[in-house]
């Protein structure tokens, strides 16, 4: 991790923002990916298809797996360009992580599920705690990840100087 | 042709990836006649995907294809995906440019640039080809239809590899590309190409084409999308990996902090 306080402190500045967007992509992609792997794949809670699934929820979700995909490898190598550029200040791209997996988490546990009824989290169970459960920790990861935007945004670095 | 695929039509098939791999050989020789080596690398990849092109579109799987949806969808993932793939990463048109003698690399090199070449080379007009032609090959009555004629079951297995090909070459620039499209304008059109990839395979898994069973419809359907997500991976990884390569910062000097980036 580079400390901030030692770089100077424009390259912070004007990278601050390159630095939220790449956590911000890989906490989508990460959440997508332990959606697939955790919910689909090993627990099986997840269905591929619902008899319920309408045609928007259909091409909002083909988009939204695109998009995580793209997302997971293409943030990737923007972290690699921060560091190469000895730009990389992990506590804010953390904070990216987290906005990006809380606010993804609660559109996919409201609109996705609720909304376009695109697959639920289990079936033939109360899905009440279970929805509960999912957007609370969404809103959680949400609220901590713009809190750490906000500690870490780029007039504070220039104050904290 | 209705119970098992005719053997002229596999021939007929195969023989342009027996040409492709044929031809490849001879320009690998004469590339290395003028004194230039070409990469074992690339001789192996192009080799593997016209192989795999090969093994799809004629032999126990192609006969396979004509029954199951899942085996169809396996060859398509060969066809289509995997094997353009392969064969891009060969570098093909590089290879012929080493090999030609100057005066004929130059009316190569011409045709490269010219308009035509720049329409096929163009990621939008790449993927509707590929992936409206898919749409088009499932939703209508095309995918039977397929089964019933020689002529059509040659055109559009030899659509989905060509579709493929130049939906390869334009989002990953591997050959020489006169006409570059921008990285954003390819990752947005990637980003498009991938989604309607993805919904079209969940499409199928409820609604299947026309005498494929619902069971066959399920499994073909999920192979398709997670498999083409493994082949895309791949295909967003290398459009990164070459964005990484160009918007590498000049002023760095190896161990010290750069100050002056970006002018």
């Amino acid at each position: 991790m580079h400390d901030v306080k030692k770089m100077d402190y424009p390259i912070a500045v004007r990278y601050a923002s390159r630095n939220l967007w790449s956590g911000f992509l890989f906490g989508l992609g990460l959440i997508a990916f332990i959606d697939e792997a955790v919910f689909h794949q090993l627990l099986h809670w997840h269905h591929f298809y619902d008899k319920a699934t309408t045609n928007i929820g259909l091409v909002s979700d083909g988009f939204f797996h695109a998009f995580s995909w793209f997302a997971t490898i293409g943030s990737l190598f923007l972290v690699a360009d921060l560091r190469r550029r000895n730009t990389w200040y992990v506590k804010r791209w953390f904070g990216g992580v987290l906005t990006g997996a809380g606010l993804f988490q609660l559109y996919d546990g409201t609109i996705q599920h609720k909304l376009w009824k695109l697959h639920q989290i289990r079936y033939d169970v109360d899905i009440l705690p279970y929805d509960v459960a999912w957007n609370i920790t969404a809103f959680c990861m949400l609220l901590s990840g713009l809190l750490l935007l906000i500690r870490t945004r780029p007039k504070r670095i220039k104050e904290d100087g | 042709m209705h119970d098992s695929l005719s053997i002229v039509a596999q021939l007929l098939l195969l023989l342009p990836f027996v040409l492709a791999c044929f031809m490849y050989m001879i320009g690998v020789i004469y590339s290395a006649r003028r004194q230039r080596r070409w990469s074992i690398l690339r001789t192996c990849s192009w080799s593997a995907g016209c192989m795999l092109a090969g093994i799809a579109v004629a032999g126990p799987l192609a006969v396979l294809a004509q029954h199951s949806f899942f085996f169809h969808m396996l060859g398509h993932l060969l066809v289509g995906m995997l094997a353009p793939l392969l064969m891009v990463l060969g570098a093909p048109l590089t290879l012929l440019l080493r090999a030609l003698p100057v005066y004929y690399a130059r009316r190569v090199s011409w045709l490269l640039r010219s308009r035509p070449f720049s329409l096929f080379t163009d990621p939008a007009f790449a993927t509707v080809l590929n992936i409206g032609g898919l749409w088009i090959l499932y939703t209508t009555g095309f995918y039977e239809a397929m089964h019933q004629s020689l002529l059509l079951h040659i055109f559009i297995h030899l659509h989905v590899f060509i579709a493929g090909y130049l939906f390869t070459a334009s989002m990953v620039y591997i050959d020489p590309t006169p006409h570059r499209a921008g990285y954003r304008y390819r990752a947005s059109i990637l980003l498009a190409a991938l989604a309607g990839h993805a919904i079209l395979a969940k499409y199928l898994y409820a609604n299947p084409p026309a005498q494929v069973s619902t069971s066959e419809a399920e499994a073909g359907s999920m192979l398709m999308y997670y498999g083409g997500d493994f082949i895309d991976a791949v295909l967003i990884f290398l459009v990164c990996l070459h964005w990484f390569k160009a918007a590498r910062p000049h002023s760095q000097q190896a161990g010290h902090p750069i100050t002056q980036l970006d002018q």
